[in-house]
């Protein structure tokens, strides 16, 4: 008999403190009542169902929801690539309308720019902002820097491993100094390993770097070794089924996912996202097929 | 049978396109050299007691079979020759001199363009008729892929014109633009423009949207947007679309000559059928592929130079050679 996990809301005093002082600081973005539907054959379909959040500056939030949930809708109309059917997106207090260079993004596709290389396309928002190339070319060396690809300065996209290109992304991004980072899937198509160490390496970033990062993702370890607080897509309509506050202490490191205050976490998760299904919902019985005697189990 | 889209046998591989050349000229040389396959004629080379025959005059065996009985019959000595193809398949030796001849035999008549005049000037026509399509055919055809409201406005007309053959203009543009090489160039833009517009339209739609948005949220602008993003974005896919328009505006070139005045390649070719030396239209003939052939490889090894990202690791060798030559130019 194991002793019960804590709750998901317990938090140890310096904990507390934490979320106490990111309570505090100022509000970088403010959705409200997002709401986004399309018209389909048989009527309306809502995506989004009155969406309402707010980032503090420096924060690090994940959003977690099932496949098709909308967490792509959501990212895009904050970016400003679609616009909501209703409510609105501040960044600072001000409306946001169109996308712009305050919001970076880093797509769940890489999206590099084929024809530049990795120092190009680094240079490419700053060359936007009507920087010099002298000036462009020696920030976005600092960025590549940054993201441990100064080696590779001169190679193209093609000849980057996922993992690379990735980082020349999250680089790129950077580099317009971005109020906030929305990141969308990023990792999905890397191996476990890279994908453990470019979450470290984001969270490395992200600690030495002033910037606040909204992160979506499908994989609960990833939501939860990564954020300050995690917001739970519901799934039809997609509303906000709930804020969780995680109370993993930071640093955060691998060790830590077998903490009861990890795992209690990830229970809350589980049945938010994974509801326990229903006795009446559909049982699929499988025909035996095999011989009698030859068992497996 | 190999099972469908399996790759070739590594051993045969390199040999392949070699092959796509040598197996047709086999052929060729097998119904030039060999002599019971086809062979229809008789070349005389003793005309015996047939009155009108003449040593060198070709004549189809069965006539030839006819005559000799009669001679025969009358007491005479039969023709003899051996066996030989109409005139107008010259064998590959022949030609193979022919287009080193054409080129070092003067014209028949002073004034007549040598044969490297003749290409020179529907090079140039080509040239003309390609760059007046491109320059106005190229923007079209972007402005077109970007904006849905210049396709709407542009392409059903252009859909329209292009089911009109290039040549029934002819007739019109000789009427407006007289008889030389203007209305020659304009069969060739009529040929290319409208195919161009569409094809360029379509590749510029072909671009990843994901990319204009990268660039939107690292704050491009319209013009921007266009310049940096879409321009470049659809370059390599431009360039390979151009190497296949400009040998669309090729297959035009004879239609276009001769129209008015017939010139260039086409007024050879007629020249020489005229005279009857088939080895020289063979010959023109050929140079024409030769020429687009070449122009189309070049082209394809400088769109490794000029577009490296899409080259897979292979290098230009005109752009190596270049370098080699002028190594000052290395940075």
């Amino acid at each position: 008999m194991t002793a019960p996990l804590p709750s998901h809301r317990d938090q140890s005093p310096a904990v507390a403190a934490r979320f106490a002082a990111l309570r505090a600081r100022p509000i970088v973005l403010d959705v409200d009542a997002l709401t986004k539907s399309f018209p389909t054959s048989g009527g309306t379909h809502t995506a989004l169902d009155r969406i309402s959040f707010q980032v503090h500056r420096r924060e690090f939030m994940c959003v977690l929801g099932q496949s098709g949930c909308g967490k792509s809708t959501l990212i895009r109309i904050l970016a400003g690539l679609d616009s909501p059917s209703g409510g609105e997106v501040r960044l600072d207090g001000k409306r946001v309308s169109g996308p712009g260079p305050d919001r970076g993004m880093v797509f769940q596709g890489y999206t590099l720019f084929p024809w530049l290389c990795v120092r190009e396309n680094v240079m490419f928002g700053l060359r936007m902002a009507g920087k010099s190339p002298f000036e462009a070319e020696a920030e976005a060396r600092e960025w590549i820097a940054l993201v441990g690809l100064s080696k590779f300065e001169h190679a193209y996209p093609h000849q980057l491993s996922g993992g690379m290109k990735q980082r020349v992304a999250i680089a790129r991004a950077l580099a317009s100094r971005p109020r906030i980072l929305l990141i969308d899937e990023p990792f999905g198509a890397l191996d476990a390993q890279t994908r453990a160490h470019m979450q470290d390496h984001l969270l490395a970033i992200w600690r030495n770097v002033d910037v606040t990062i909204l992160f979506i993702t499908h994989d609960l370890d990833e939501a939860i070794h990564l954020a300050d607080r995690i917001l739970v897509l519901g799934c039809n309509p997609s509303r906000v089924a709930e804020m969780i506050e995680v109370p993993v202490p930071r640093p955060r490191s691998r060790a830590q996912w077998t903490s009861p205050e990890f795992l209690a976490t990830y229970q809350r998760l589980q049945e938010l996202i994974h509801p326990p299904m229903e006795p009446s919902a559909e049982k699929i019985s499988i025909p035996r097929l095999t011989a009698a005697g030859d068992d497996v189990e | 049978m190999p099972t469908p889209f399996a790759p070739p046998p590594a051993r045969l591989r390199p040999w392949l396109p070699w092959l796509s050349f040598l197996l047709p000229l086999a052929a060729w040389c097998a119904f030039s050299y060999v002599p019971f396959l086809w062979h229809p004629l008789v070349k005389i080379t003793e005309p015996g007691s047939v009155d009108y025959l003449q040593p060198g005059a070709l004549i189809e065996k069965a006539v030839l079979a006819e005559e000799n009985a009669r001679v025969l019959a009358a007491g005479g000595t039969p023709a003899t020759g051996h066996p030989s193809n109409p005139i107008f398949l010259p064998a590959p030796h022949e030609v193979g001199l022919a287009v080193f001849k054409s080129f070092t035999t003067p014209p028949r008549r002073p004034g007549e363009p040598w044969l490297h005049q003749s290409l020179w000037h529907s090079i140039q026509i080509i040239f003309w008729g390609f760059f007046w399509s491109s320059l106005i055919g190229v923007p079209l055809g972007i402005l077109c892929g970007v904006y849905p409201a210049c396709s709407r406005l542009t392409e059903p007309a252009i859909d329209f014109f292009r089911y009109m053959p290039a040549p029934a203009f002819g007739a019109l543009a000789v009427a407006i633009l007289g008889i030389y090489d203007p209305p020659k160039i304009a069969i060739i833009f009529i040929g290319t423009f409208f195919q161009q517009v569409l094809v360029v339209a379509h590749t510029t739609r072909k671009l990843d949207p994901a990319l204009v948005e990268a660039a939107q949220t690292l704050g491009a602008r319209r013009l921007q947007i266009l310049f940096k993003v879409v321009v470049p974005g659809i370059a390599t896919d431009l360039y390979n679309d151009m190497r296949i328009l400009l040998g669309w505006a090729w297959t035009y070139l004879i239609v276009a000559e001769y129209i008015g005045a017939s010139s260039g390649i086409t007024y050879f070719i007629n020249q020489q059928a005229k005279y009857r030396i088939y080895d020289n239209v063979f010959a023109a003939i050929l140079l024409i592929g030769l020429i687009g052939f070449l122009t189309d490889r070049v082209l394809e090894d400088l769109g490794r130079a000029f577009f490296p990202w899409k080259a897979q690791g292979r290098r230009s060798v005109l752009a190596a050679a270049f370098f080699w030559l002028r190594p000052d130019y290395v940075k």
